[in-house]
């Protein structure tokens, strides 16, 4: 390495103007064949939920993007389509799964998760990435059906906290 | 300068001098993935962003001239290897001159400018360089009873991998504010503090016209090589 990185600072809560746009929290159209939605709140460690203007997401995965925002009970909402099983470097195939970066005031720098698929238990079982997350928190990446869409909560610490990687 | 392959300069999750991090700093052990996974995993594909050629000149988006010092803010996006990462989006964000966001979410303690909105987008070339034309900054309290923060402008980058989507801050070298400021004192080492610096440039700054603007360099450097490494690196 022959530069220093450039260091992240906290993206603030005042983003918004410059940020969203018109669709920018659906990476397909929400009446596509196979799209799903997929909502979730995102919580502080004492539980309170991060509410609007705070709360920042981006949930990729392959050509797919979205990036949304909390509203005022700190939900946030995105439309995705669930993606094929895609391999690591090393060959090995993980389970469909979705890329997340969460910022907020408060967050020095991003919080990256992933979210699983509810329906895929057996190539949960098997992805070479949830085998590196203690057995009793692998649930906490997996999203849960709620009526037509999936609920995915985010706890940025303290008790059932959503496990991050590091990158 | 060689700098280890591993070393970060991140500011840490916690930092309890900026109050915000303490519940939201993670608290458990972060989950490793052997390294190369994520270095070679791409980032967020941001096409979707519009960007207008338009869209780097924040003094050129409303009928007036904005209120303020004009400046230009221009640099390169680099790897960590030195080289330029083109075709990558950047994302600005900003207070007015007075110190005020357009946001509605501002506190609204300080004036609003007509003439100036304060977000800005642009897409390196294929040397990774870029440029904006823009209002200086002013500093503004977040809270009142608050220290001022530093002027600063928000900065949002892709890159094309994973471990190099960046959101910070530039701030202007020789603001007396840096000192005190928690956020930007968070970053252990100086070096990365330097690094969020933009730097006057004397011989880029034109003169002679009312529209002359100050004229500031900054690079910003993204973690990793953009380049996939060989197998035997």
């Amino acid at each position: 390495m022959l530069e220093i990185p450039s260091p992240s600072q906290t993206m603030g809560p005042l983003y918004g103007f410059a940020l969203m746009f018109e669709g920018s929290n659906e990476a397909v159209a929400p009446d596509s064949h196979g799209a799903v939605r997929i909502e979730g709140l995102i919580l502080d460690g004492a539980g309170v939920p991060l509410s609007w203007p705070e709360g920042f997401i981006e949930i990729w995965q392959g050509e797919q993007w979205a990036r949304g925002r909390t509203n005022e009970d700190g939900v946030y909402s995105v439309v995705v389509r669930k993606p094929a099983p895609n391999p690591t470097p090393d060959g090995t195939v993980q389970a469909p799964h979705l890329n997340v970066m969460v910022f907020a005031r408060g967050l020095l720098k991003q919080v990256f998760t992933r979210i699983y698929f509810p329906d895929e238990p057996e190539a949960n079982a098997a992805d070479p990435v949830l085998e590196l997350v203690p057995p009793d928190d692998r649930h906490l990446l997996v999203a849960s059906q709620e009526g037509e869409g999936l609920r995915f909560d985010i706890r940025l610490q303290g008790e059932n906290e959503t496990p991050f990687f590091a990158f | 300068m060689a700098v280890a392959e591993d070393q970060d300069f991140n500011p840490p999750y916690l930092h309890p001098a900026y109050e915000a991090t303490v519940l939201r700093a993670p608290s458990k052990r972060l989950i490793e993935v052997p390294r190369h996974w994520f270095h070679h995993s791409s980032g967020p594909v941001w096409g979707r962003v519009p960007v207008r050629p338009t869209d780097n000149d924040l003094t050129r988006q409303h009928v007036g001239r904005p209120i303020g010092q004009t400046i230009t803010l221009s640099g390169r996006v680099l790897d960590s290897d030195g080289r330029g990462v083109p075709n990558t989006l950047i994302e600005i964000w900003q207070t007015n001159a007075s110190g005020a966001y357009v946001d509605p979410a501002d506190p609204g303690f300080m004036s609003l400018d007509p003439n100036f909105t304060g977000a800005g987008r642009t897409v390196t070339d294929s040397q990774g360089r870029y440029h904006f034309r823009t209002i200086k900054p002013a500093a503004y309290p977040g809270d009142l009873g608050a220290l001022f923060r530093p002027a600063h402008i928000h900065t949002s980058l892709f890159g094309p991998l994973l471990a190099m989507r960046l959101v910070t801050q530039c701030y202007f070298e020789g603001d007396p504010l840096q000192d005190r400021d928690p956020i930007l004192q968070s970053i252990p080492d100086p070096r990365g503090i330097e690094r969020l610096l933009a730097r006057f440039n004397s011989a880029g700054t034109e003169v002679g016209d009312v529209d002359s603007a100050l004229a500031y360099d900054w690079d910003i450097v993204l973690r990793g090589p953009a380049a996939t490494p060989m197998e035997n690196d």
